[in-house]
């Protein structure tokens, strides 16, 4: 297989490492959201609903971004270390959610006790399930828009640090991934609620997540086109060969998502709204193609794949047989629950 | 503070977070198993209570790990991204395969924590079982990632810059098997005798604790193995030192003269500018002896080092002498308790015995991050001996003081919420 081959491969593979983490991992923090935002007369079963839907599998889902990790650096060095010196902040600030959230799922699991403590962590919880789908999404936005061009000479802290990802363009593709993984959390928890109060509940806050999502797209879209936005993601997603497929997709799927929860077909609902989140980040992907790291990483240029041996097909391997078996064990995972 | 001790400070401190719960989380599905067996084959409703509650604790702590190991993963990039685009092509491969054990490993245990009732006690026990070894393997794969870092194999440069990488034979690095067998030991020892030591506390208030009587014999039979054998992992670890690592090595030691006949010191306060150590006791010969397994070999000292290349030797040493020390003391409490069930002596009644395992109960967290603090400071300056150095590998952001400071105050709150939650759900326990 030709060198370029593999690295293309290998892109692939993390393309749907992280579809895997949107529609999972997505959820779970969407799932915060709504906690946040319980509100009414069943507001304490929403949060029940919430905590019981995510469950074991939330430890699990940490392999996707771990898996996106280590393939990039594998992988694809040069992109690994830019990403991780010149978003050095937002990935901090990301890990912090990542951190507070896990915890106080934990605490708040396993504490019998129903008590203060439970309404603290509850907080906790929530009010960090914000925080690290917006800074995700603002470093794909600052990654989409070119602005993540390495070490330039006499620049600045906040020129290599901080102006990156602190742009419009990619502050509202981070408001745009929350409003998508609330968007997607509301939908799935309108096929696991089982009493038709709380299945109301989460439709109606479906149906408003939708158009949030329609909303924040149509922003960034905007945005995209501004001159200091992202020429490569508006060009990707209106003039390239992608763009019409893609578009029409994404399109499709929304429309079948937003029908099917006006006429309560949840389980219709949940895979066009699952189907809308892979549109939408393949979008990204399918835009942004050759480049990893626009303007100048591409997915040739940056591979570290010369002179391997078979041992790093091994890992491929691995990674394929995660996205086979990983399925097959949350089937298994589904049912003993 | 400077950037690079502030990078290291903070990786130093998420490691020795994580590798608490890394431990528990490798040798706690062990424990649950072999309850879950014993109610199995003997009906022993105590076995199984025991196994739920054991279940009960490690999916909490193995949850706190699972977090904890992901900011790790990112720290490794975060922090030190020269080190990451020179070696990750090398290491992505155990590091991958560890990925894979950790998410097996977690599956499983979703499947013993919510399947009791639901899937047949047979599958159920295979899938403790499948946490337990997904479990090891996941802490072997990721030792080796940073046995590689102690001597780099696998790899051929020109000029300063990697042209042929071989991820197979950077696996089958020499430090490989020591460090990966020492650590996975260290967890069973570390973690049994810890348990052990917490209802040998019960025990000591009230005796007439089947529960607590059947959990000690349990955590015993799981550490005591474990701890016995250390020493002899570490005899691996002391030769690979001797030969790979001498540097490390005649730190750990504060060896500073090369010679024949090299004498063991133990204890000691090391004066690095005087090239002594002032109230240690030497046994002669005896390093030769431990290093080579040979009394006329020469151990390379202190002063066949280039001065720039020490690593810090007081903190190897102290680290060196604490991980040996409470390892020791570790052994001989096991040896007791194998006396005194030779003897046929009931555990659960030996007073002293109890207390000893009460006070043994932290030494083996202690000595495991005394020794990974010599494992690592002693590798210093070089973050890939003899490749690469520490101060090279750091990220060239400025002001890493306040990530640093950030990360310490949330492992502080995430260590006081544990302690808190796990403290309820012991105090719990019955009678």
């Amino acid at each position: 297989m030709s060198e370029s081959g593999g690295a293309a491969i290998v892109a692939l593979v993390i393309m749907l490492a992280l579809n895997a983490y949107a529609l999972l991992a997505g959820a779970d923090f969407g799932g915060g959201v709504w906690d946040l935002l319980a509100t009414g007369k069943r507001r304490e079963a929403q949060r029940q609903l919430i905590a019981q839907a995510m469950g074991p599998v939330w430890e699990a889902n940490h392999v996707w971004l771990i898996l996106v990790v280590v393939l990039l650096f594998t992988c694809f060095p040069p992109v690994f270390a830019r990403l991780a010196i010149g978003l050095h902040i937002p990935l901090t600030l990301m890990l912090i959610g990542i951190v507070l959230r896990g915890s106080a799922f934990i605490f708040r699991s396993y504490e019998d006790r129903d008590d203060q403590v439970q309404r603290r962590w509850g907080r906790v919880f929530s009010i960090a399930s914000l925080i690290t789908p917006m800074l995700l999404g603002a470093t794909v936005g600052a990654i989409a828009s070119g602005r993540v061009t390495g070490h330039r000479e006499g620049a600045g802290f906040a020129a290599l640090y901080v102006a990156p990802w602190l742009t419009p363009f990619a502050l509202s593709v981070g408001f745009f991934a929350l409003c998508l993984f609330a968007y997607l959390a509301a939908v799935y928890l309108t096929v696991e609620a089982k009493e038709p109060g709380l299945r109301e509940d989460f439709r109606i806050r479906a149906l408003l997540a939708g158009i949030a999502v329609f909303a924040s797209a149509g922003l960034s879209l905007l945005l995209s086109l501004h001159q200091s936005g992202a020429p490569l993601m508006s060009h990707g997603l209106t003039a390239s060969r992608f763009a019409l497929p893609v578009q029409l997709g994404t399109a499709l799927a929304a429309i079948t998502a937003l029908g099917a929860l006006w006429r309560r077909r949840y389980t219709l609902a949940r895979v066009a709204a699952a189907a809308q989140v892979c549109f939408i980040l393949w979008g990204w992907g399918l835009a942004q193609v050759p480049y990893l790291i626009p303007p100048d990483l591409t997915i040739t240029t940056a591979s570290a794949l010369s002179g391997y041996t078979f041992g790093f097909w091994a890992l491929i391997g691995a990674g394929v047989v995660l996205f086979i078996g990983a399925p097959l064990v949350n089937k298994l995972m589904h049912g003993v629950k | 503070m400077s950037d690079l001790l502030a990078a290291r400070s903070q990786m130093a401190i998420s490691l020795a977070f994580h590798i608490i719960f890394a431990m528990i989380g490798i040798a706690m599905p062990v424990l649950m198993v072999l309850a879950e067996r014993r109610w199995i084959r003997t009906g022993d409703s105590v076995a199984l209570d025991l196994a739920k509650r054991w279940a009960k604790g490690t999916a909490i702590l193995f949850a706190v790990g699972a977090v904890s190991g992901t900011v790790l993963s990112f720290e490794l990039g975060l922090l030190w991204p020269r080190f990451m685009e020179f070696a990750g092509p090398i290491i992505g491969m155990p590091f991958s395969l560890e990925g894979f054990a950790f998410f097996t490993e977690a599956i499983f245990l979703g499947v013993y924590l919510y399947g009791w009732k639901r899937v047949s006690p047979r599958v159920h026990l295979w899938a403790g079982i499948l946490v337990a070894i997904s479990g090891a393997l996941s802490g072997i794969f990721v030792v080796i990632a940073n046995a590689w870092m102690n001597a780099p194999t696998g790899l051929t440069m020109e000029a300063g810059r990697i042209i042929a990488v071989d991820p197979l034979a950077a696996m089958a690095t020499p430090a490989a098997f020591p460090q990966a067998l020492h650590m996975t030991l260290a967890a069973y020892a570390a973690t049994g005798l810890a348990v052990a030591g917490v209802h040998a506390l019960f025990l000591l208030r009230r005796r007439d604790s089947p529960f607590h009587r059947t959990a000690l014999r349990i955590a015993l039979t799981v550490g005591t193995p474990a701890a016995i054998l250390m020493p002899i992992s570490g005899d691996f670890n002391a030769r690979f030192l001797a030969r790979y690592q001498p540097a490390k090595l005649a730190a750990a030691e504060s060896h500073f003269e090369t010679g024949a006949r090299a004498p063991l010191m133990i204890g000691g306060i090391p004066d690095v500018d005087q090239r002594v150590v002032c109230y240690g006791v030497k046994i002669p010969g005896l390093l030769s002896l431990l290093a080579f397994h040979d009394l006329d070999a020469t151990v390379t000292g202190l002063d066949s080092i280039p001065r720039e290349l020490w690593p810090p030797v007081a903190i190897a040493h102290f680290s060196f002498q604490i991980m040996v020390g409470l390892g020791s003391a570790m052994a001989l409490v096991s040896l007791w308790a194998g006396w005194l069930l030779i003897r046929k002596r009931e555990l659960g009644d030996r007073r002293w015995f109890l207390k000893a395992l009460v006070v043994a109960a932290p030494m083996g967290f202690i000595a495991t991050e005394a020794g990974w603090f010599l494992t690592e400071v002693g590798r210093q300056p070089w973050i890939i001996q003899g490749i690469m150095r520490t101060s090279e590998a750091v990220t060239p952001m400025p002001g890493l003081v306040v990530p640093m400071v950030s990360f310490t105050i949330l492992y502080v709150l995430l260590t006081i919420a544990v302690s808190w939650v796990l403290y309820r759900q012991i105090v719990r326990s019955p009678a």
